[in-house]
């Protein structure tokens, strides 16, 4: 039994080509995009993308030839003057990057156009096949193609593996980079470079906006997943081979569908996969963490504010309408006390359907107790930052930890403010506290 | 007269582009026409099938609404915190291919020529023309286009505080109780439609290319918002006309003509611009280091 059988690719050999071909550039792409990503120019696939007609235009003016190794040549040296046209344009005026990129995606695109229709209007022999160049035609490829296409993938993954070392401190810390010595300008010219040569390699498989999400959507989706450079390049490299893959392979299942635009969608449910469920940034982490932090926040206001009740009144309970004076959300409040009363940390004694007094649990009155002494410690803190010798991080200034060290310290003012939470009726009655 | 109505639609076009051009270059936004242009694909297609004909109205309805769409999901993404390169190009990207898609689904069933829809041609315009009651009322694209520039026109006079405050310093917008958002995607929606209304005559390259480089161009020549606007549309409708006779002499594409024009000028802006030119400003240093040189002298 054959393996293409049993696969779903038709046992047309070039079917294996063409797979192979697209999942190579996915794969580069994956790794080249995430330098692009990190250096924050994700929208250069999409301009050089563009930027390659012009140079294929005049490639066949100035040859007059169809051979695919002219028009990559055209592209690359049209898509590279468009690169330091953007440099130029951003570093001697005013003009944004975007507006920069923009201005040159269109301008070069515009004067593509104008070469095209010269070409087509005056008479140039068979000039058919140059646009088609342009909006690519992934299952037209043959096995010559994805060699040419592939040797050079390689050639790319293999300069970026030697050069991994500079890439990294570009994307990451140029000014750095520079103090240390390394060329920072000759290394982003480097970049610019793989990225021309990958995008060129990939318009004739793929066309203008397959190459500009080839180069962007696997490093953004794998940005999802991981904090560590190394890691990302690695699954956007597995992102970008997939969406290769299965985009060609439901091509191959038939229905007629383009491989170009499959394979972008595929990278986009992978982005769209990653975006939802990856851990600690994802989507649905965030949004359990938002959950987590509500409940915390809810529970420690309701302890605490019974608590500095409490111990205003020197009671043991308190009544719901007191309360209901002292919190402005009570109604609110109210599903999440009765959520502690199940826990165990509240009493609430009804009267008919209503809940009239409401007091602690021996366990609720350690954990409102803990609660209150860590909040005014808190608070001391900060009266006393400068005596301290130590500012409290400003952010998340409630989930703050306090260092062991300025614990005693804090104890100590705590008690010169008479902030001490020291009411606790069974500790009074002589009871133990637990 | 079919040279005037040519000239006319590219000068209407580049206005209402090059209007809102400024905008999104001052909010660095400058690549959303190029993302408008390729995410309202499935738009057409959908609004095609939808109506089963070709008129335009059906279609600019559904292309204005993925414009849109294409906008709220890239600031959807923004806001979950991808990068903002990364959400333009992932939001049109896949728009896009969905267009293309299907395309290759139903074209076999229908007649849709993609060339006419998203690639227009500016050469045809003074055959389409609409009539009312019998009277000939001149090219459909120069009242599509003339609508799209009045309406850009009237809303940003309407709401120019808003708007002006909302470009420069969005924080102090919000202090003073401006609905940012609301104006965000008002100008999103302004330029969506423009987007649309245009590009069936002229193509989306034209468009594109006058929503970035006449705006650029003028970003270069003054730093007064009013002026901005005016030299903008001035730059655009100096580039059509330049463009289509660009166009006669070469033989080439009109749209892609007066996108080389447009891009000349912007060089021209760049390299001779009085206060931001690179040629001007060494000239500058130039005569100041020989005035310098010369007091030394003198003393």
């Amino acid at each position: 039994m054959s393996l293409s059988h049993w696969w779903i690719l038709p046992g047309d050999p070039n079917a294996w080509w063409v797979l192979s071909g697209t999942t190579l550039l996915g794969l580069t792409g994956g790794v080249l995009g995430s330098f692009a990503f990190l250096r924050k120019r994700g929208l250069m696939g999409d301009v050089l993308a563009h930027a390659a007609l012009p140079g294929i235009c005049l490639a066949f003016m100035l040859t007059g030839s169809k051979h695919p190794l002219w028009f990559l040549l055209g592209a690359a040296v049209t898509g590279l003057a468009a690169s330091l046209v953007i440099t130029g344009i951003t570093r001697f005026s005013r003009i944004k990057e975007d507006a920069a990129l923009g201005l040159v995606l269109s301008v070069f695109f515009g004067i593509g156009i104008v070469l095209l229709t010269h070409i087509q209007h005056s008479d140039h022999g068979n000039q058919s096949g140059l646009d088609s160049f342009l909006f690519g035609q992934a299952a037209s490829m043959v096995e010559s193609d994805v060699r040419l296409m592939g040797g050079v993938a390689v050639l790319l993954l293999v300069l970026s593996l030697l050069f991994f070392k500079e890439l990294k401190l570009l994307c990451f810390d140029a000014s750095f980079g520079r103090s240390l010595g390394f060329p920072m300008g000759r290394i982003d010219f480097l970049l610019m470079m793989f990225l021309v040569v990958a995008v060129v390699i990939g318009l004739q498989a793929a066309g203008i906006v397959l190459m500009a999400a080839l180069l962007i959507t696997p490093a953004a989706a794998a940005r999802f997943w991981t904090e560590r450079l190394n890691r990302m390049i690695i699954i956007s490299a597995i992102i970008g081979a997939a969406s290769g893959m299965i985009g060609t392979a439901i091509s191959a299942a038939g229905y007629n569908l383009s491989t170009g635009p499959l394979i972008v969608l595929s990278a986009t449910a992978m982005f769209a996969v990653s975006m939802v469920f990856a851990p600690r940034r994802g989507l649905l982490a965030k949004w359990i963490r938002l959950l987590e932090t509500r409940r915390r926040v809810a529970r420690e206001r309701i302890l605490s504010g019974l608590y500095d009740l409490l111990e205003q009144k020197r009671a043991e309970t308190v009544g719901a309408a007191e309360l209901e004076a002292v919190f402005p959300s009570f109604r609110r409040d109210l599903s999440v006390m009765k959520r502690l009363e199940k826990e165990g940390v509240l009493q609430l004694c009804r009267s008919g359907a209503r809940i009239s007094e409401i007091g602690l649990t021996p366990k609720g009155w350690d954990e409102a107790r803990d609660t209150v002494l860590r909040l005014r410690m808190l608070d001391v803190w900060l009266m006393h930052e400068h005596e301290l010798d130590q500012v409290l991080p400003d952010r998340e200034r409630e989930e703050a930890e306090i260092p062991e060290s300025i614990r005693p310290k804090l104890m100590e003012l705590i008690k010169r403010h008479n902030l001490d939470p020291s009411w606790h009726p069974r500790l009074h009655e002589g009871g133990s506290a637990s | 007269m079919s040279e005037f109505w040519i000239i006319l639609t590219g000068a209407l076009v580049a206005s209402a582009c090059g209007f809102l051009g400024c905008f999104l270059i001052l909010r660095r936004m400058a690549m959303l026409g190029d993302a408008i242009s390729h995410a309202v694909l499935p738009g057409i297609v959908i609004a095609f099938l939808l109506s089963g004909t070709r008129d335009s109205l059906p279609m600019l309805l559904g292309a204005s609404l993925f414009g849109l769409l294409c906008t709220i999901a890239i600031q959807t993404l923004k806001n979950t915190g991808v990068q903002s390169d990364a959400a333009i190009s992932v939001s049109f990207t896949s728009l896009f291919a969905i267009g293309v898609i299907l395309v290759s689904i139903y074209t076999r069933q229908v007649d849709l020529d993609l060339d006419c829809v998203l690639y227009g041609e500016i050469a045809y315009v003074p055959w389409e023309t609409v009539s009312l009651g019998g009277i000939e009322l001149g090219p459909k694209a120069v009242w599509a286009t003339g609508i799209a520039l009045i309406l850009s026109l009237v809303t940003t006079m309407v709401f120019w505080k808003q708007f002006k405050l909302c470009t420069f310093d969005p924080a102090m917008a919000a202090a003073v109780g401006i609905p940012v958002t609301l104006f965000h995607y008002l100008l999103m929606g302004l330029v969506s439609v423009t987007t649309v209304a245009s590009f069936e005559s002229v193509g989306a390259i034209l468009v594109v290319a006058m929503l970035i480089v006449p705006a650029a161009t003028a970003y270069l020549l003054t730093d007064r918002l009013s002026t901005m606007l005016m030299l903008s549309m001035t730059v655009g409708t100096v580039s059509s006309v330049a463009g289509y006779y660009l166009a006669k002499w070469l033989d080439a594409s009109i749209a892609g003509c007066i996108t080389v024009a447009a891009g000349l000028l912007f060089l021209t802006a760049f390299l001779f611009s009085p206060g931001h030119g690179i040629v001007t400003r060494r000239w500058i240093r130039r005569r100041l280091k020989l005035e310098l040189a010369n007091d030394s002298q003198r003393t």
